[in-house]
């Protein structure tokens, strides 16, 4: 175990090493000078000179990657071209919100999933289990941007233009730590858009899986032994029907972590996402970097734990 | 089971010259995927809707002529009323309505249409291409050159993929072929995994022992023998990942990193509607609708596929009823692999 999460630590370092090169070298490789954006339409050679030394884009590649490196060991991400305001600081604001996308979207679709999952796979061709079929292909199916803008549309717009105010608009978001209600109140839309797409996943993954255990003998057994349906598929199906669903789930929130681009563009929540389109619209580097940086780390972080808590909850599995 | 009545009577009713009926054909699993297919009722549906979608695109130029309508050309004349309020749907002469500076909204669908089917092939074309090759060599040659390009595939998989996606449409400036780069770059690395498995699996096989014994190379055993083996999988997979690419193309457009004003795209139409306020509901409803019908198509196609090429996964919209109902259910091999998020070997 401890030889296992030493590898794959070292592997995940060795990921997010290649990854923000890629992301470094993308922008040195790129026709555009960061000096230039920041001075503006009209500037002086001399005032552009010094922006570019300020920002020490006057020294050489390697030593501006050497000094990028040397920073980021110190947990130092450096500052925003524009704002000046560490990036470590627009991250730490910014993951809040993604907490708490994460988390209420999270519960809401392991919810809704496996119960959608769990109903068609224990009456499979029945008209509940076709019924799961049509949520989890028009879930797949569904961009996230259109359901939450149908959302906004019909629970927002409508519902406002007629003097119901149910749902808040576009860019209300209010930190758990000031009114916890008000938070949850805000979040319901964003939450319903992320929770609904990914639920369908769910959904079909949880049928498959437990449609395979329930196959197995261990359950053939466990029937002939006369217990009920209901033990049966709770206690014994089910149990090892959630393993590949733990996996997903781990991963999936992982990625949400990292900035749910899509859904907080339309709801103009101020998360990561919120933050990299930003900075990428006006080409900071610093802050993209950070935010990529962030949003893998975050996913090589959970695919190790979740490899890991693979080989507890399942004995066959063993780690190498 | 019921297969064989398929066959057969398929094969009567295709009536090929020179055969005496009653013989039973042999015939490849594709060509038994696709007697199974043309049976299947939701084919036909998920055909009609990506055939509609195909004819929109393919006569986009025609729906132009027809309307008089110009996808690119701001109309303020003729597209907006006397109060330069754009037109609602079936007002005018224009049956989708117009947009806020007086285009018709149903020829920049058409228009769109073309983008979305052209980059959704495309990338998938190439992603599939490079996943096969590259999961092929990684899991036929094994040793150092698998272990340097399963290391690849898992990177590229632990990419935040719309992140680096947007980041890097920004920096080359986006473009239509960036656009089918970036989405075959991040999605290549999917088949590859699963192609690789299935390599390792493949090549303990006798065939590949005989085929080696009788001195074929290396190329050859990896492309004409085993390659045909895989085939399954891969298709299925192409098909998912057509639908995939074409919700990244409109979600990069939609953040305005994909494809660029004037050129219609479903993407960024909606991004527009959604930025002139959400009041003219046909601004976004009718793009939004078309890349729904297409992402529903194809991925209604890819499940009938899935199911036509491996019998033994279970049928989502079963027409045949199985002996019993409380029966035990076979195991879905190949449909619990497609959807296994990790696999935990390696």
């Amino acid at each position: 175990m401890t030889r296992f999460l030493i590898r794959r630590t070292l592997q995940g370092i060795f990921t997010l090493w290649v990854i923000v090169s890629l992301v470094f070298v993308l922008y040195f490789v790129a026709p555009h000078d960061p000096a230039r954006l920041i001075a503006g339409r009209t500037v002086t050679p001399g005032l552009l000179r010094l922006i570019r030394e300020q920002l020490g884009l006057t020294q050489p590649l390697w030593k501006q990657y050497l000094s990028f490196f040397g920073r980021l060991l110190h947990g130092n991400l450096g500052e925003s071209y524009f704002t000046h305001q560490p990036v470590t600081k627009i991250i730490a604001q910014a993951v809040p919100v993604d907490i708490s996308l994460a988390a209420g979207a999270g519960v809401i679709w392991l919810t809704l999933g496996l119960s959608v999952g769990i109903l068609a796979a224990r009456r499979p061709r029945s008209v509940w289990d076709r019924s799961a079929t049509i949520f989890v292909l028009t879930g797949i199916s569904f961009p996230t941007f259109i359901l939450g803008l149908l959302l906004l549309y019909l629970l927002f717009f409508i519902l406002t233009t007629h003097g119901i105010s149910l749902f808040p608009g576009p860019g209300s978001y209010t930190p758990f730590t000031r009114n916890p209600l008000e938070w949850a109140h805000d979040l319901i839309l964003p939450w319903i858009t992320l929770a609904l797409i990914t639920a369908a996943t769910y959904a079909r993954l949880s049928r498959s899986s437990l449609l395979e255990t329930l196959g197995e003998d261990y359950v053939r057994t466990a029937r002939a032994k006369g217990l009920s349906e209901r033990r049966v598929v709770y206690r014994h199906a089910l149990r090892s029907a959630l393993t590949p669903i733990l996996t997903q789930f781990g991963v999936d929130l992982a990625t949400l972590l990292g900035g749910a681009i899509l859904t907080e563009s339309v709801f103009g929540l101020p998360g990561l996402g919120y933050a990299v389109v930003y900075a990428i619209g006006v080409q900071d580097l610093p802050v993209i970097q950070g935010v990529v940086l962030v949003a893998a780390g975050f996913i090589v972080f959970a695919n190790i734990v979740v490899d890991a808590l693979y080989a507890v909850l399942d004995p066959r599995v063993r780690l190498t | 089971m019921s297969l064989t009545t398929i066959e057969i009577a398929s094969s009567q009713l295709s009536g090929e010259p020179g055969e005496r009926g009653a013989a039973i054909l042999g015939r490849s699993p594709l060509r038994l995927a696709l007697a199974r297919m043309r049976t299947d009722p939701v084919v036909i549906i998920a055909g009609g809707m990506i055939a509609l979608m195909a004819l929109l695109a393919i006569f986009a130029p025609v729906i132009s002529i027809l309307t008089g309508h110009n996808p690119y050309n701001t109309d303020l004349i003729n597209g907006t009323n006397q109060f330069g309020e754009p037109y609602g749907p079936g007002q005018n002469g224009f049956l989708l309505g117009t947009d806020n500076v007086g285009r018709d909204i149903l020829v920049r669908i058409a228009y769109g249409a073309r983008i979305s089917l052209l980059v959704g092939t495309l990338a998938t074309l190439l992603a599939t291409v490079t996943g096969t090759v590259i999961g092929l060599t990684s899991g036929y040659y094994g040793g150092w050159v698998d272990a340097v390009l399963a290391r690849l595939m898992d990177t590229v998989l632990s990419f935040p993929y719309l992140l680096v996606g947007i980041a890097t449409a920004s920096v080359f400036g986006p473009s239509v072929p960036l656009v089918v780069i970036i989405i075959a770059f991040f999605s290549w690395g999917t088949i590859g995994r699963i192609v690789r498995g299935q390599t390792i699996s493949q090549k303990e096989r006798e065939y590949v022992e005989a085929a080696r014994s009788m001195g074929a190379s290396d190329l050859r055993i990896m492309f004409v023998d085993i390659l045909p083996n895989l085939l399954s999988p891969v298709i299925v997979l192409a098909t998912l990942l057509i639908p995939t690419a074409i919700v990244f193309e409109s979600s990069l457009s939609f953040l305005g990193v994909g494809v660029q004003p004037p050129t219609p795209s479903w993407g960024n139409m909606i991004s527009d509607a959604q930025g002139s306020g959400l009041q003219n509901w046909w601004f976004w409803v009718f793009p939004s609708a078309a890349l729904l019908v297409t992402t529903l198509g194809f991925n209604l196609l890819g499940d009938s596929v899935r199911d036509a090429l491996d019998p033994r996964t279970e049928r989502i919209f079963a027409t045949r009823r199985r002996r019993s109902r409380r029966g035990p259910i076979p195991p879905a091999p190949l449909e619990a692999q497609l959807e296994a998020p990790l696999e935990g070997e390696a």
